[in-house]
């Protein structure tokens, strides 16, 4: 009887390691398998089952509470401690829920360029971005972030090389340069912190580093991490790998990618500003604001211009993408209860209608096998379910109310008022405008225009795209009407983050 | 019946699965969905519920009282019948918005508070464009999405005005507003754009005769009665509404008189129809609100009824042009009869339900001694009779014969008009149940003599005038014509008079516009530079670029940093 009732208690406790398991423990499977089928089965119940580990976990520290896991039953410091509190399971989740979304959509969408064999592979690098972004998220090590985020870049440039578009390598290169060089300056960060205080357990290091404040070795680590992670959240201007790695990262991948990858770096960031250098550090000893806030708003406008007057739809959402970053980054900058809950909220609400509209051009591409404008005209007629999700993700990333994208941008604008930055406030709703355009010029070509005669009659995207679409779709006007779980469960972690300082 | 659930979200809801119903089925489903809400309707207890926190504003969604069931329930009675009618339209795109449209007005005049109202208020404009769109030609393409532009931008004011009103007043509650304040103002222009107020109108005859057959019987149910019910709640005994609502009954007749297009003399003489309602809530009495509900109320029924016989004529003849159509009571008796029910009705006949109502105005407006509002309703409900009550029959189904023979209405269309007809009748014939559900107390007897002598009377000289002109053949031939309305000001007499000043206009709009169109072209040509595909921003930067970019941030920060 005892060991019955103690079943579940120990899964319970063992969800962190079983969370991070799952996907790193079914990669190498997939790999050995030479069957597509197979292989997309097993990863893809391999990623719902970590989603609903993440949904297990969300469960156990909802309120406020937070786990702390001692990999292999070593004890910190000297064992990788496991930390979990209300942010990381919302980021858990996004990763998992989304990744697992796109996993279900992803077999369909790769029949077409890949043979079979081939696909297992594609699976085994697919979970292991995502087992590493997982492990990103969770470790409380800060090397292990280091650890993990190379594993992640490695994968995404497998991923990214795998277009059918030879322009695939290149940008895949310039990432892996990139990524490279971003990763490295992490890494130095972390090596001049480790020089300091002899830790990497980041409780340890935010327990020791505020006696070195003043010291210029500090002040070089702080700045090779913020150029670090900046790259690898693609924070304007250090933005160009991503248009070309979204826009030629094969069919779905660029959904997961762009749900994702930045937000676990933008993660990353909070983290260590907030956990690690400490808020007073960061934004008051180094200035981090006065460089934020211009950045992130030059970065909203101009890349919002430059979605504008895109002629490829993977590319124009790329650059979208950019504009949003800046959004979080701009909510983060301004340092308020208000503000804080936008970024974080955003952060959830961003990657789900970049997800979902991702991959409904990607269910788009697959019936077309193009993604430029032109190509896509009157495609609301033919492919009309498909198109209707698209509108309503794109009516979402515009900030409609009832959309999710409003509660974040409510929040944000509320935040800017809060710092009476009028100026700031007036541009995000020119911004918005410029989100407007963009979307609207989608939708004027999907809707309005007559359909080229090669495309007359392409048929309405399969099943199991469509459903993941909807499903993006319908979380859109789930969670801009009940907001517990983003604006809600961010305002919690904003407010606790902040009052730590 | 479950208490606290709103009517409008069973509609709402119910009518979004209508799609995806096959066809046998869905028949009664779109009949029975209307009906199983208007039970939830009837059965509520009255009180405020549904109320919710949004952004820390309360809002009551749901408010149920006498002036709101009253209008609740003609909006139900008209979805339904505007379904049956319907029904043998395979194209699932009527049901579907007709029934989104209704439970949005439902749920607009069940709204407690400014924000629920102007959600529903969107809604109701959202969902009826698709109505006129139904018709599938270029030309109801194009007036639908000037009707949608006027609807929407009533709804934008009417958030204006709402936000200005709750920074003013820290409420959100939709109760008796004024119009001292900006925000009542805003909102008072917002409801009367969807109310067509003189010089606000056009929309209302430019969109109603381009929608479908059932499209537009479901159209003249909606919309503008729901602006009445908004003015009758916010701005019940507003003076300036008693003129405004005069000058709406008398002016569309004499368009309505020289229209050729029948269904566009049915849009005129619902205008004329709204001034009486407007007229009763600018007084703003308990007698005179009663009449405005119950005017309301049989307008709904009988101008849905001429829609209906005129949409039917629409379907089997073709056209609903005056001047094409005639003698076909022999091809169509039924509609016929109905036709004339209806027109009796609007012309308020004595035991036809425009009677029972009408007077109610009529007399409200007579124990406030204004003589000079008394002779202007009593010129128009002349007018009505003319153009309602003669000329619509006369041209569609006697005068001279077209030669058009054609088959009766379907079934679907006979049925439903049957049972408005009959409506209409009962109505007239037993006004008491009408009395019954109207808001205030009713001590009011419309069946006096003098009121019946008094309307008669009117009625026999304004047959007798279309007798006359006719048979001297002055009446207003039926030509075919598009008449200007408003618009005449700024097409036809504006030229004789303004010419000067209009050329003048024109150059320098022209101008203008030239100068704006090459002002844009050259920004576009900057922002093609710098931000299009290709150009210097949003080129792709290649790896040395991208990595002097890096080195150089790192160098900013650094030097910021350590030094």
């Amino acid at each position: 009887m005892l060991l019955v009732t103690s079943v579940p208690f120990d899964m319970i406790e063992q969800l962190p390691a079983i969370q991070l398991l799952l996907t790193l423990l079914a990669a190498p499977i997939c790999s050995m398998l030479r069957n597509g089928d197979l292989s997309w089965r097993i990863a893809t119940a391999a990623s719902w089952a970590s989603a609903a580990c993440a949904f297990a976990i969300l469960h156990q520290v909802w309120g406020g509470g937070s786990i702390s896991y001692e990999m292999g039953g070593w004890p910190p410091p000297w064992g990788i401690e496991v930390v979990i509190d209300e942010l990381t399971a919302i980021i858990l989740l996004l990763v998992t829920l989304f990744g697992a979304l796109v996993m279900t959509a992803l077999r369909q969408s790769l029949t077409s360029i890949m043979r079979h064999q081939r696909q297992s592979l594609y699976y085994t690098t697919f979970l292991l971005c995502m087992a590493s972004l997982i492990g990103i998220t969770i470790t409380g090590d800060a090397f292990n972030v280091f650890v993990f985020l190379e594993i992640s870049s490695l994968a995404t440039y497998t991923l990214i090389a795998r277009g059918r578009d030879r322009r695939a390598l290149t940008a895949a290169f310039r990432y892996l340069i990139m990524g490279t060089i971003g990763a490295t300056f992490i890494l130095i960060a972390i090596g001049f912190m480790y020089m300091l205080t002899g830790t990497l357990n980041m409780a340890d290091l935010a327990e020791r580093l505020p006696q070195h404040h003043d010291n210029k070795v500090l002040h070089a680590s702080f700045a090779f991490f913020t150029i670090g992670i900046a790259i690898k959240f693609a924070m304007f201007p250090m933005h160009y790998w991503l248009p070309n790695a979204y826009t030629y990262a094969p069919k779905a991948t660029t959904a997961f990618l762009a749900a994702t990858a930045t937000k676990v770096s933008l993660y990353v960031m909070i983290r260590f500003i907030f956990d690690v250098y400490g808020v007073e550090f960061a934004f008051g000893q180094m200035q981090l604001g006065t460089l934020l806030v211009p950045l992130s708003i030059a970065g909203i406008l101009v890349a919002s211009l430059t979605a504008v007057f895109q002629t490829d739809a993977k590319r124009l959402l790329a650059w979208s993408s950019v504009a949003q970053l800046g959004y979080m980054t701009l909510g983060l900058a301004l340092l308020n209860v208000n503000g804080l809950t936008a970024a974080i909220a955003h952060m959830f609400n961003h990657a789900m209608m970049k997800a979902g509209l991702f991959l409904a051009v990607a269910t788009m591409i697959y019936r077309t096998q193009t993604s430029s404008l032109a190509s896509l005209s009157g495609i609301g007629r033919t492919m009309p379910w498909t198109t209707a999700a698209f509108a309503i993700l794109g009516i979402g990333l515009i900030g409609v109310p009832f959309t999710a994208g409003f509660i974040s941008k409510w929040y944000l604008i509320t935040g800017a008022l809060d710092k009476d930055w009028l100026p700031v406030a007036i541009l995000l709703i020119v911004s918005s405008l410029m989100a407007i355009a963009y979307i609207g010029k989608m939708l004027d070509v999907m809707y309005f225009k007559p359909a080229p005669a090669e495309f007359a009659e392409v048929k309405e995207g399969p099943m199991s795209m469509l459903i993941p679409c909807w499903a993006f779709a319908l979380l859109t006007i789930y969670f801009g009407i009940d907001t517990r779980l983003t604006a809600g469960l961010a305002e919690r972690i904003a407010s606790s983050l902040l009052g730590g300082s | 019946m479950i208490e606290g659930l709103n009517p409008a979200l069973i509609l709402i809801a119910g009518a979004l699965l209508v799609p995806l119903i096959p066809q046998p089925a869905r028949r009664f489903y779109v009949v029975l969905l209307p009906l199983v809400s208007m039970l939830q309707l009837v059965m509520h207890s009255h009180g405020t519920f549904a109320q919710l926190n949004f952004f820390d504003l309360p809002l009551e969604t749901f408010r149920l009282d006498g002036l709101s069931f009253v209008f609740s329930l003609i909006f139900h009675i008209a979805a339904v019948l505007g379904v049956i009618y319907a029904i043998h339209d395979d194209d699932p795109i009527h049901p579907t918005a007709g029934l989104v449209y209704a439970g949005a007005a439902i749920g607009a005049a069940l709204a407690g508070d400014l924000l629920t109202l102007f959600v529903y208020w969107e809604l109701t404009a959202v969902s009826s464009v698709f109505l006129i769109w139904a018709r599938r030609t270029e030309s109801a393409f194009k007036a639908g999405m000037r009707y949608l532009l006027i609807q929407v931008g009533s709804g934008v004011i009417l958030l204006a005005g709402l936000i200005i009103h709750f920074t003013e007043s820290g409420s959100l509650a939709f109760n008796a507003m004024n119009l001292e304040t900006i925000g009542g103002k805003l909102v008072f222009l917002a409801f009367g754009i969807k109310c067509a107020f003189p010089f606000l109108h056009n929309w209302l005859q430019d969109s109603y005769p381009e929608a479908t057959a059932s499209g537009t019987v479901l159209l003249s149910a909606f919309t503008t009665k729901l602006a009445v019910y908004a003015l009758a709640r916010g701005y019940a005994g507003t003076e300036m509404l008693i003129w405004i609502g005069a000058i709406m009954t008398a002016f569309p007749i004499f368009y309505a008189v020289i229209e050729n297009d029948l269904r566009r003399v049915l849009a005129y003489s619902l205008n004329n129809q709204l001034g009486f309602m407007v007229v009763a809530v600018g007084i703003g009495t308990p007698l005179a609100l009663n009449g405005a509900a119950a005017h309301a109320f049989c307008h709904i029924l009988y101008k849905a009824l001429l829609f209906m016989s005129m949409g039917a004529v629409l379907l089997r003849a073709g056209t609903c042009k005056g001047s094409e159509l005639g003698g076909l009571y022999k091809s169509m008796p039924f509609t016929t009869v109905c036709c004339i029910i209806g027109a009796a009705s609007i012309s308020a006949f004595p035991l036809f339900s425009g009677f029972v109502s009408k007077s109610m105005i009529v007399s409200a407006v007579a124990y406030e001694h204004l003589t000079l509002v008394w002779l202007m309703l009593i010129f128009a409900s002349a007018g009505v009779f003319h153009h309602s009550g003669i000329k619509i029959p006369y041209f569609a189904f006697f005068a001279h014969d077209s030669g058009i023979r054609c088959e009766e209405a379907p079934l679907s269309m006979r049925v439903a008009m049957g049972i408005t007809a009959a409506l209409c009748i009962g109505i007239g014939v037993f006004p008491g149940l009408l009395y019954a559900i109207l808001p205030y107390p009713v001590d009011y007897v419309p069946y006096t003599v003098a009121h019946v002598i008094t309307q008669l009377q009117l009625l026999m000289y304004s047959a007798l005038a279309f007798t006359v002109m006719m048979l001297w053949k002055i009446y207003p031939p039926e030509l075919k014509s598009v008449n200007l309305d408003t618009d005449w000001f700024y097409r036809k007499g504006a030229t004789a008079l303004l010419l000067p000043v209009s050329a003048l206009t024109a150059r320098s709009t022209e101008s203008l516009f030239s100068l704006l169109a090459s002002i844009k072209s050259k920004f576009l040509s900057v922002f093609e530079k710098t931000v299009g595909p290709g150009a210097w921003l949003s080129r792709s930067v290649d790896t040395a670029g991208m990595v002097t970019l890096t080195m150089g941030s790192l160098l900013i920060f650094l030097l910021l940093y350590l030094f």
